[in-house]
């Protein structure tokens, strides 16, 4: 009964859709509507930080390209301009990081131990426990950059030869638990300065943890503004060098 | 040629338009990839361009600033206004401009699926380590400083 429902689905994408361009179009539609609807939903659930509008349109998107027996390669053609703005969105964070540079420059010293510390520490443990549990060379390389802003991290494991889309899976992942579990975790802790939860989101968890401080408290914003941009630079550096000293 | 480049509001009556601003932002990238190809280095070049591109847009503020000697000038904002709100418009959908790399998931399923217990050990772990480290560290190094930090929770209304 399923599969002649999908056969049936596959018939009709197959007859409605028969050039590229009509091809492109609708993957463009169907990848933003996803998107849209993910977004709807979350802000109709109160912004609930486990209903992330990327994994949605995730599942989505791969729900279709299934029933519509559209390989990867056709859909990534179709839709190579929306990833292609990953490159400029990544030099506009200048905007922010540039706007808020007085606040860098009055807690310069502890922000730059944190960085550092939180830096080595998602990357080296992120690693190390892909290889303490057995995973894959792949995965523990595609772990590395993990815990930085996606388009960053997608650079970084291009450059030291792991997979984007994995690396893009764990970053939002880790983003999605750091923002579901951080300030609970760092109040039970007796953390309740609004500098180091923002610093914090933005260092471990990049933009979905950063984006559920932001809600809280305009500091925390600054701060985890701050921590997706300038763990991007440290994380950049530190991670072709912590993988040239690691072992393998 | 700095109008061109689209990197400040030297004067009101120059509208910063949208092309410019995204000129830009694409012209940043492009030095930063040259850059990163001709020098080897192992910061992504996007990455450099917007270190550069932050660079550029303090350089100009701090040059505005001395020459207007206003004190309103050091708030202003480092870039146009047209140069803000594009790069607010695409901070604001990032989510989106990962989706395509994130559906490549459907082709990594195998690598997922043979290393499902050091994926989620690791991802658990070392972002909560992540968090709990920075946090402390931030933590601790703040209460331990005097004065300063303090001055920037007052006036903290940021974003």
């Amino acid at each position: 009964m399923a599969d002649r429902f999908f056969a049936f689905i596959h018939n009709v994408y197959a007859q409605a859709i028969p050039s590229p361009d009509t091809e492109t179009l609708f993957w463009l539609c169907a990848t933003i509507a996803a998107f849209v609807v993910g977004m709807r939903i979350q802000i109709h659930l109160k912004r609930a930080p486990w209903a992330n509008p990327v994994l949605f349109a995730i599942v989505v998107i791969s729900t279709a390209l299934f029933v519509t027996k559209t390989p990867y390669d056709a859909y990534f053609r179709s839709v190579k301009i929306i990833h292609f703005l990953l490159g400029p969105a990544t030099v506009a964070l200048a905007i922010p990081l540039a706007d808020s540079i007085r606040q860098v420059t009055r807690s310069l010293p502890a922000m730059v131990l944190a960085l550092l510390a939180g830096s080595v520490t998602s990357v080296v443990s992120g690693v190390l426990l892909v290889v303490a549990f057995g995973g894959s060379h792949e995965v523990a390389l595609s772990m590395a950059p993990k815990a930085v802003t996606t388009p960053i991290a997608i650079a970084i494991t291009q450059q030291i030869g792991g997979t984007p889309a994995l690396t893009a899976a764990f970053a939002i992942l880790g983003g999605i638990i750091a923002a579901m579990i951080g300030e609970t975790t760092l109040r039970r802790l007796g953390i309740h300065d609004w500098r180091a939860h923002g610093l914090a989101a933005g260092i471990a968890g990049s933009g979905i943890a950063a984006a559920q401080v932001a809600q809280r408290d305009p500091v925390g914003a600054a701060f985890a503004a701050l921590g997706i941009g300038l763990n991007g630079l440290v994380t950049a550096i530190i991670v072709p060098l912590l993988l040239y000293i690691l072992p393998g | 040629m700095r109008r061109f480049a689209g990197l400040g509001k030297s004067t009101p009556a120059v509208k910063w338009s949208m092309p410019e601003a995204f000129l830009t932002l694409l012209l940043f990238q492009l030095i930063g990839v040259i850059a990163q190809r001709a020098l080897t280095l192992p910061i992504p070049g996007p990455v450099i361009g917007m270190f550069l591109l932050a660079g550029t847009l303090l350089w100009r503020k701090s040059r505005q600033t001395l020459a207007s000697d206003d004190a309103d000038a050091a708030e202003a904002p480092a870039a146009s206004p047209a140069l803000s709100s594009l790069a607010r418009s695409l901070i604001a959908c990032l989510g989106l401009l990962f989706v395509p790399a994130g559906v490549g998931l459907v082709t990594e399923l195998p690598v997922l699926g043979a290393n499902v217990v050091p994926i989620v050990a690791s991802l658990f772990g070392s972002t909560v380590l992540g968090l709990l480290v920075t946090a402390f560290v931030m933590h601790r190094a703040t209460h331990d400083a005097p004065a300063p930090e303090q001055v920037s929770d007052a006036d903290g209304q940021v974003l």
